[in-house]
């Protein structure tokens, strides 16, 4: 175990706690870029999904983990960045454009949806989020002249001045890249006034109403800037699957990105990627050792949402701080090696006391 | 006349729906007014209640009201088994970790029921007494199905009514409700009171089913009418037993009447609309009372 005296405040909010993690992260960096090349076409499409969701879910971690407010309506400014992105792109618009503009239309969303409906608070934010979710899946559908209804949209492989993002590994390597903007900005954010503002709100309401951080305010912040991540996700999918229609927006997608932020660990940005890479190897692990299980089971079509529900609600038995919280329980015990103590990690429990008639 | 005939038929079909809603709702509030959660299994639930009813009815060839009665003590033990095995040990926890739970249910329940044999994703439907029999008033043409819902929903309300009000067990379950630790000093078992919460929420859950599954029949989507009650439940305020089944009859009155008068898809969209609409205006409900935080 490392002790810093910290002697200045900066040195207690810069980005890289040692200065070896740095080195780490650069190695990582490095390792994802070149190894790539190496690999055959399924596996950098892998690849490709978990840099898209980690995205995404990096969008709802902003608000979910760390501004506590649970949206349940994602898929709704997935969708949004979505669909600019294949309207753009079929009208000719650059790349350039179009994924700022996905980003920034979601987001511009989240502040006009969030100021009515983040007046709420807790699960009445969440059911307000579904209600809205369910909206935009029928505006998708009904709005044929801009949407093509059902039909859907195909997009064609976007490009970059002569660049043409038209093979497996220069989508993935776009991702990547954006993915990593996205992780700095996210950080940044979390270390800035605005960031302790989200995290503040987190904790205690009326301890951070006390201390004069503007609840609406910064809850729309939050809102937006979580909308705004989504939406890049959402075209980054729209150029990753070149297919889109209503039906890959539905409900199902805003529990997917919860569930990746819970089994990923809420409240840390690690969580949100490890939840993607969790949500993203599963099912293409499934389908690898089908050929393995017994017939019966190999059959079942349901096999991926039934192992999918159980993982969320082992994880939040058995381990709610998620991957991400594993990962630093095994850190810990080897830093203290013989010293661990089984409890450290240990939440308080809460009684429940709300008075009303 | 013509008119206000379908106008009133349009009502009754929308009121009878409505009362399902309401069904799904009260077991949304009382899971919520218990526990602060919001059970998104509650129409997994039902669903898992109608594929009961079915399975007892065709394979088993029992009569409609002995099945009603089984499916009613094995819904009550499923609700026991879930409340043990995975909302105890998540006492205390964050409200949002067992909101999750709830949704990985929902999850896990659709899929497992989609691969158990004989039940499958197929939809089933099987017959009831009141199937294929009308009554006749004026003009106006109701199935006994359509009052048959009517009327078990009134009779479980009434049930549920007399049991809050003057049952020990009722006013204990409204006390921790209230304030869980005051409830644990005054002699309250509180898992007992949970656990007993989640039975009565399966159990209507079940009925629910039962009684939606000749309208709908039975398949493993039917779920996903348990997300139309959540606005039901809001509209009453939440907290409201009586708010729950008033939210529900306006839900389904106003999408009978949106689907018949307005343009195709205002029907699915309706329901939500007036969530918005109400959380936005009034979000403690039509029933509810506002609430103060306090630190």
């Amino acid at each position: 175990m490392r002790f810093v005296m910290k002697k200045k405040y900066y040195e207690d909010i810069r980005l890289f706690k040692y200065r070896s993690t740095f080195f780490w992260y650069l190695a990582l960096v490095t390792g994802c870029l070149t190894i790539p090349i190496a690999l055959d076409d399924y596996f950098i499409s892998i690849l490709t999904f978990i840099c898209i969701y980690a995205v995404g879910a990096l969008g709802l971690m902003l608000l979910a983990g760390f501004t506590g407010q649970v949206s349940m309506g994602h898929a709704a400014f997935f969708a949004i960045g979505s669909y600019t992105a294949a309207i753009i792109t079929t009208k000719g618009g650059p790349l350039l454009l179009a994924i700022p503009a996905a980003g920034i239309l979601a987001g511009l969303m989240g502040i006009i949806i969030g100021l009515p409906v983040l007046r709420l608070s807790g699960l009445y934010l969440s059911i307000a989020t579904i209600a809205l979710a369910f909206i935009v899946e029928e505006i998708l559908v009904r709005w044929e002249s801009l949407t093509r209804g059902n039909l859907g949209i195909y997009v064609e492989s976007p490009s970059i001045g002569p660049l043409e993002f038209s093979s497996g590994i220069s989508l993935y390597y776009l991702s990547f890249v954006v993915l990593i903007i996205v992780i700095l900005l996210a950080k940044n954010i979390l270390r800035s006034p605005t960031g302790r503002a989200m995290i503040a709100i987190r904790d205690s309401e009326v301890a951070a109403q006390a201390m004069g951080i503007s609840l609406p305010k910064f809850k729309t912040t939050a809102f937006a800037i979580s909308a705004f991540f989504t939406g890049i996700a959402g075209a980054l999918y729209t150029y990753k699957i070149s297919f889109i229609n209503p039906e890959s927006f539905t409900l199902l997608l805003s529990i997917e990105f919860l569930a990746m932020i819970i089994i990923g660990g809420l409240g840390s940005v690690h969580g949100a990627i490890f939840g993607a890479i969790f949500f993203v190897v599963l099912p293409n692990a499934i389908i690898l050792t089908k050929d393995y299980l017994p017939k019966f089971v190999r059959d079942q079509t349901g096999l991926e949402a039934a192992l999918f529900g159980l993982m969320i609600i082992l994880f939040i038995l058995f381990e709610p701080m998620g991957l991400y919280g594993r990962w630093l329980k095994i850190k810990y015990y080897f830093e203290t090696f013989p010293l661990y103590k089984k409890d450290t990690f240990k939440r308080e429990k809460s009684y429940q006391k709300v008075e009303r008639q | 006349m013509n008119l206000l005939n379908e106008i009133l038929q349009t009502i009754l079909s929308g009121i009878s729906v409505g009362c399902i809603y309401g069904l799904i709702a009260l077991g949304f509030v009382m899971i919520f007014k218990a526990t602060e959660v919001i059970n998104f299994a509650q129409g997994e639930l039902m669903m898992v209640g109608a594929f009961i009813a079915f399975s007892l009815i065709s394979f088993f060839h029992l009569s409609y009201w002995t099945t009603l009665l089984l499916t009613t003590l094995i819904m009550a033990l499923f609700g026991m088994i879930i409340e043990r095995v995975v909302l105890r040990p998540l006492v205390g926890q964050p409200i949002f970790s067992l909101v999750m739970v709830t949704i990985g249910m929902m999850i896990f329940f659709k899929s497992v029921v989609s691969m158990i044999p004989f039940w499958g994703t197929d939809t089933y439907g099987f017959g009831t007494p009141f199937t294929e029999k009308l009554v006749r008033y004026n003009e106006i043409i109701v199935s006994w199905e359509h009052l048959s819902i009517i009327i078990l929903t009134l009779l479980l309300i009434l049930a549920l009514f007399i049991f809050f009000r003057f049952t020990k067990m009722g006013v204990a379950m409204r006390a921790t409700s209230q304030n869980q630790l005051a409830a644990v000093y005054m002699g309250i078992s509180v898992n007992r009171v949970f656990s007993l919460t989640w039975v009565i929420s399966a159990i209507l859950g079940g009925f629910a089913g039962i009684l939606l599954s000749p309208i709908t029949f039975v398949h493993m989507n039917m779920g996903l009418i348990g997300l139309k009650a959540m606005p039901a439940a809001i509209l009453g305020g939440f907290y409201s037993i009586p708010g729950a089944v008033v939210g529900g009859l306006i839900i389904g009155v106003t999408e009978s009447l949106a689907g018949a008068y307005l343009p195709i898809g205002w029907k699915d969209v309706a329901a939500w609309i007036i969530l918005i609409l109400v959380l936005v205006i009034r979000p403690y409900g039509l029933f509810g009372t506002e609430l103060k935080k306090k630190v």
